[in-house]
């Protein structure tokens, strides 16, 4: 099959490789009709996250067409399916919690060494995202397979259309998630930093929980045309002091609860991002944090701060004074994939969610390199990249 | 294990020891001296004790999870003949026999004279709090074939016992609550390469 595989940073390639096979009794194959690109996977093309490997498939958001199943997937051929990036087992005490991106089993014991070095405990596998997820292959191929397809993959009805439905896999749950541990209250005004798709998809979701304003921060002109579209209040950080203007729009309270979806390439020109950006480059530190920070800073006493934005290491002078002195609540984590992805499907059923509007490009996965150079390079007008394999070569910009 | 502790010795497990001399001295207490390499191990399974006690107990059952066991034979009268490998394609063997065994609670083996590598060990399994399963806890004591060097080169080639018996316990675990072991692979040629 073809399939898009990593050879270091900025070096990914569409070669041909073999098919995945059935290993497991629970495993099903999917033949993947739409796959997208994540801006997380730029983590990987710039060479962010360790321990991947040359020839390591990519790829965590996709859905497709169940073509073989192992004895004891509850899967049937021909049906469709949107697969979670989470890989989790459904019955693990963390599982049974709902807590699926910390199941103790999907990943294979032998990847779970380095996870519990880095973190304390090992965390689920995850789709196409190095061998501390698990190195397992990534559905940015013909063919995928997908272990416990029993308990992930959602069958989705056959007269929807790919676009609607396939961001179930990873960014909606994780834009959703984001607001719900915002902890929204009517009458909020919630800040969201970073109107990349989580972002966006976190102002959508606060409005739906009842938040009366959303304040969207980003200094990419188009990205913030979306987030107005979607009813933000919008504030470009290039033109504008973010601090300061947080604080004049909430007439100096602050933000009731503030969203980080920027995480671990936050751009700007900041002293402290420069310096951070110098000691990832010597290994002193792995993340670069300026959004977090000024999240904590501008939100209001009491407040809570809500983190989907992947981060990887550890950060320096996060302020750890603020967020106590302020008595803020900080929630974060990996997102629970599996247990969104029902209500979030109905949502999208019944026409309360559209999430299409992002979709900024449609490629066939032969051009999923050109695809990577595109999005890393032109982020105002690159909003999301799908991928289509067997969808005809198109002449690209 | 609780009851084996002196009233100056906190209630961490004993594997936890900062304090080598203690650690040895109080390892024989729970199994028998055949090393001088303590590992200790609790992993929490979302299963009833007496059901991963019985399938423990059927050792031959234990070359399913546990990856370098390549099989156990029994002899009767509670001897069992293991064959497990080692690095660098070689294999290791030794008889081993049982030395308690109180049914859903504990197995104790230790290995008879002559065995490659030396080694004793105990598996406890007791009700986990809150209703969450079992611990199972795997105390192994052994001898590093070639002392000192010998276990840096097991190391090297991730065949160090403490290593395998922690990974182990994972795969147990995964296999009891999941019925499979996960695997990153993608092909049954990339499956056969990992387990070789």
């Amino acid at each position: 099959m073809r399939a898009l595989t990593w050879h270091g940073k900025h070096d990914v390639r569409v070669d041909t490789v073999d098919d995945p096979e059935i290993l497991n009794p629970r495993d099903a194959i999917i033949k993947i009709t739409s796959t997208a690109i994540c801006g997380s996977d730029l983590h990987l093309y710039d060479g962010y996250i360790p321990t991947m490997q040359a020839g390591d498939i990519l790829g965590h958001e996709f859905m497709g067409e169940v073509v073989e199943t192992g004895p004891k997937s509850t899967l049937t051929k021909g049906q469709r399916v949107v697969v979670p990036f989470t890989i989790a087992c459904g019955s693990c005490f963390h599982c049974t919690k709902h807590q699926y991106s910390a199941c103790d089993n999907g990943l294979p014991a032998d990847n779970q060494d380095i996870a519990q070095a880095a973190y304390g405990q090992p965390m689920s596998g995850l789709f196409g995202y190095s061998h501390m997820t698990g190195g397992y292959a990534g559905g940015q191929a013909e063919y995928v397979r997908v272990p416990f397809s029993d308990i992930g993959p959602i069958v989705v009805p056959n007269g929807i259309e790919d676009d609607k439905v396939l961001f179930l896999s990873d960014i909606l749950p994780t834009g959703w998630m984001a607001a719900e541990n915002a902890q929204i209250e009517p009458g909020d005004t919630v800040a969201v930093w970073g109107c990349g798709p989580v972002g966006l998809f976190a102002v959508q979701s606060a409005f739906l929980m009842g938040a009366e304003r959303v304040i969207a921060i980003d200094h990419f002109p188009h990205r913030l045309e979306l987030a107005r579209k979607l009813g933000a209040e919008t504030i470009n950080f290039e033109q504008s002091k973010t601090y300061e203007a947080l604080m004049e729009m909430t007439g100096g309270i602050g933000p009731d609860a503030c969203i980080d979806s920027v995480g671990l390439e936050a751009h700007g020109f900041f002293a402290d991002n420069v310096w951070d950006q110098i000691k990832v480059s010597t290994f002193t530190g792995t993340d670069r944090t300026h959004s977090i920070r000024q999240a904590i800073l501008a939100c209001r006493k009491g407040g809570r701060v809500s983190m989907p934005a992947v981060y990887g290491g550890f950060v320096d002078k996060f302020p750890l004074g603020a967020f106590m002195e302020k008595g803020l609540t900080l929630k974060t984590g990996q997102t629970h994939v599996q247990h969104y992805m029902p209500a979030l499907l109905n949502a999208i059923m019944e026409e309360k969610i559209d999430t299409t509007f992002l979709i900024s490009h449609r490629m066939p996965l032969e051009q999923a390199a050109e695809g990577y150079k595109l999005f890393h390079d032109k982020q105002n007008e690159v909003t999301k990249i799908v991928l289509k394999p067997g969808m005809e070569l198109a002449p690209t910009k | 294990m609780g009851d084996s502790r002196t009233p100056a010795h906190d209630d961490a497990p004993l594997s936890t020891s900062k304090r080598g001399e203690e650690k040895e001295h109080m390892s024989l207490s729970l199994v028998d001296p055949k090393g001088d390499t303590l590992s200790g191990k609790t992993v929490t399974i979302n299963r009833p004790r007496q059901e991963l006690y019985d399938y423990w107990r059927a050792l031959e059952n234990l070359s399913t999870f546990m990856e370098n066991v390549e099989r156990i034979e029994g002899l009767g009268d509670n001897r069992y003949h293991w064959v497990v490998k080692a690095p660098a394609g070689k294999t290791v063997e030794w008889i081993a026999k049982v030395t308690q065994d109180v049914p859903g609670k504990v197995l104790a083996w230790a290995s008879e004279e002559g065995a490659d590598v030396p080694n004793s060990g105990r598996i406890d399994f007791r009700d986990a709090p809150g209703g969450r399963g079992t611990w199972v806890t795997a105390t192994i004591l052994y001898d590093p074939p070639g002392g000192i060097v010998g276990k840096v080169v097991a190391k090297l080639f991730q065949r160090e016992p403490a290593i395998q018996a922690r990974r182990d316990l994972r795969r147990f675990k995964q296999f009891m609550e999941t019925g499979e072991i996960a695997t990153g692979a993608r092909t049954q040629a990339q499956f056969a390469q990992e387990i070789d």
